[in-house]
């Protein structure tokens, strides 16, 4: 491969507009609309983001499914964007796995070729044309709705972003969960959340909330111990995004299991 | 009908060789080496915004001498080079390697067929990890490029630098003592150099999957100070 010099149209510090220039872009041509994604395609399913004192919690369970079957037990949906942001997805797991890697490389591109990162702002708004440029293959299905959040290095807080399969892109105050299990996870959270909240708790949070999604929703993975599967938890800071360890979220499930053993489940 | 006048094709080479070079020895110089943890890389450099030294990849560096927006293009166009592969491929198919031909190739083909040669000398810089060796490509402005296992400089008064840097270096430095020798070499028996002259950059193993890291302020003059 020689050097992509480009003595007129320079794409700048957008990968996209780069791989437009060398013809190697991935977008999904997007044919007739219809409803119904076809069989044997994987889904994704449930993701949270919660804001506390020092930044944000990003969590996810680990079950993706092809119709009523099980595809994967311990796919992970919850990625690091870059040193202080993450995106998580919900939806067909092939274009957001690829959505992820571009967003990804989009964002180290334009911070090494320009010599700074973008602003949590314009980091929210690039996924957001992600998202609309996939909206063709949204209308046959494959859609892919991402949480965004970040730790933003400006205005010292974290902030949430969720968006709509037409990459319209919406900032929530303080928590946002999504995919199938996304309604009960939500409601959990809404009832236990409050104004800065420690680390611990809003971690416990999360997987109390994925817990309960898992409990109603068929396509949400509960915690595995057998295989030793819990969903992924990760924190994002002024220090930069950081996986929780599985060891820690493995206590935080059988603090959980315990309490309600204790004070009896609803059947 | 006019002739243009015969100039025999060495005369034309050694013209553009002198030509790129007068312009790469009006700028200041740096040097490149290897130290227990990876590569360092430091350049005589007063501007804090104007980067010689950048990152490429998450175990390659770059640095350049001579015009700034020569060599800026140039790092450009190899960020977007290595990101194109990492992500058509996986991020372990880039190396320092292909990416040293490509620049050569570039500026081989510039010197020979373009109007002007580029004024530049260019440092590929790669840190290696499970069992392979750093390495370090210097490219010159027609394209010629030399591998170096331990140590480089690139700029006008090179040969004399590197005589310095040559008593100085030993293997499996720390990162203060290989700063200080590189400094020392750039700055010669009657100049010192301080934090404020200096850009310093280095490839650190112990740095994560994006090893590329500056070294600035309170922590350059700590390592100066030693």
């Amino acid at each position: 491969m020689s050097l992509p010099l480009f003595p007129t149209g320079d794409p700048g510090p957008s990968f996209s507009e780069l791989l437009k220039r060398v013809g190697t872009d991935v977008a999904v041509d997007g044919g007739g609309g219809g409803g119904e994604p076809p069989a044997g395609v994987t889904h994704g399913t449930t993701v949270v983001a919660i804001r506390y004192a020092d930044g944000v919690v990003m969590a996810g369970d680990r079950r993706a499914t092809e119709g009523y079957s099980i595809a994967h037990r311990a796919i992970e949906k919850v990625f690091p964007a870059d040193r202080h942001s993450g995106v998580s997805i919900a939806g067909a797991a092939g274009p957001a796995m690829e959505m992820v890697r571009l967003f990804q490389t989009n964002l180290e591109h334009y911070e090494k070729v320009e010599g700074a990162a973008l602003s949590l702002e314009g980091k929210a708004n690039q996924l957001s044309q992600m998202v609309r440029q996939n909206l063709p293959a949204a209308m046959q299905g494959f859609v892919v709705v991402p949480i965004f959040a970040g730790y933003d290095l400006r205005r010292h807080v974290g902030r949430i972003y969720k968006y709509d399969v037409t990459g319209g892109r919406y900032e929530e105050a303080d928590f946002h969960a999504t995919g199938s299990g996304g309604r009960d996870a939500r409601t959990t959270i809404k009832l236990g959340w409050k104004q800065d909240i420690d680390r611990a708790t809003a971690i416990e949070l999360a997987i109390d909330g994925l817990y309960e999604a898992a409990d109603e929703d068929t396509a949400t993975g509960g915690p595995d111990p057998i295989r030793g599967i819990y969903p992924t938890v990760a924190t994002i800071t002024a220090d930069g995004f950081e996986r929780v360890a599985d060891d820690e979220v493995a206590e935080s499930f059988q603090a959980l299991i315990q309490r309600k053993t204790r004070e009896g489940h609803p059947a | 009908m006019t002739m243009p006048f015969y100039v025999a094709p060495e005369q034309v080479m050694k013209d553009r060789a002198d030509y790129a070079r007068k312009g790469i020895a009006r700028g200041r110089s740096l040097a490149g080496l290897v130290y227990n943890d990876g590569v360092l890389i430091c350049a005589e450099n007063q501007s804090r915004t104007l980067h010689k030294v950048s990152e490429i990849y998450d175990h390659i560096a770059f640095a350049g001498v001579g015009r700034y927006n020569e060599f800026d293009s140039l790092r450009t166009a190899g960020v977007r080079l290595a990101d194109l592969r990492g992500y058509s491929y996986s991020r372990e198919d880039v190396d320092a390697r292909s990416l040293a031909n490509a620049y050569a190739q570039t500026l081989g083909q510039v010197f020979t067929h373009e109007m002007k040669p580029m004024e530049v000398e260019i440092l590929v810089a790669e840190m290696g990890s499970e069992g392979h060796p750093d390495q370090l490509f210097h490219i010159l402005y027609d394209g010629t490029v030399v591998d170096e296992d331990n140590f480089t400089v690139l700029g006008g008064d090179a040969d004399t630098i590197a005589e310095r840097l040559k008593e100085g270096f030993t293997e499996g430095m720390e990162l203060g003592t290989a700063l200080r020798a590189a400094v020392k070499a750039l700055a010669g028996p009657d100049r010192t150099l301080g934090a404020n002259d200096l850009e310093v950059a280095h490839l650190a193993r112990s740095n994560g999957r994006r090893a590329f890291k500056r070294i600035v302020d309170g922590e350059l003059e700590q390592l100066l100070s030693g």
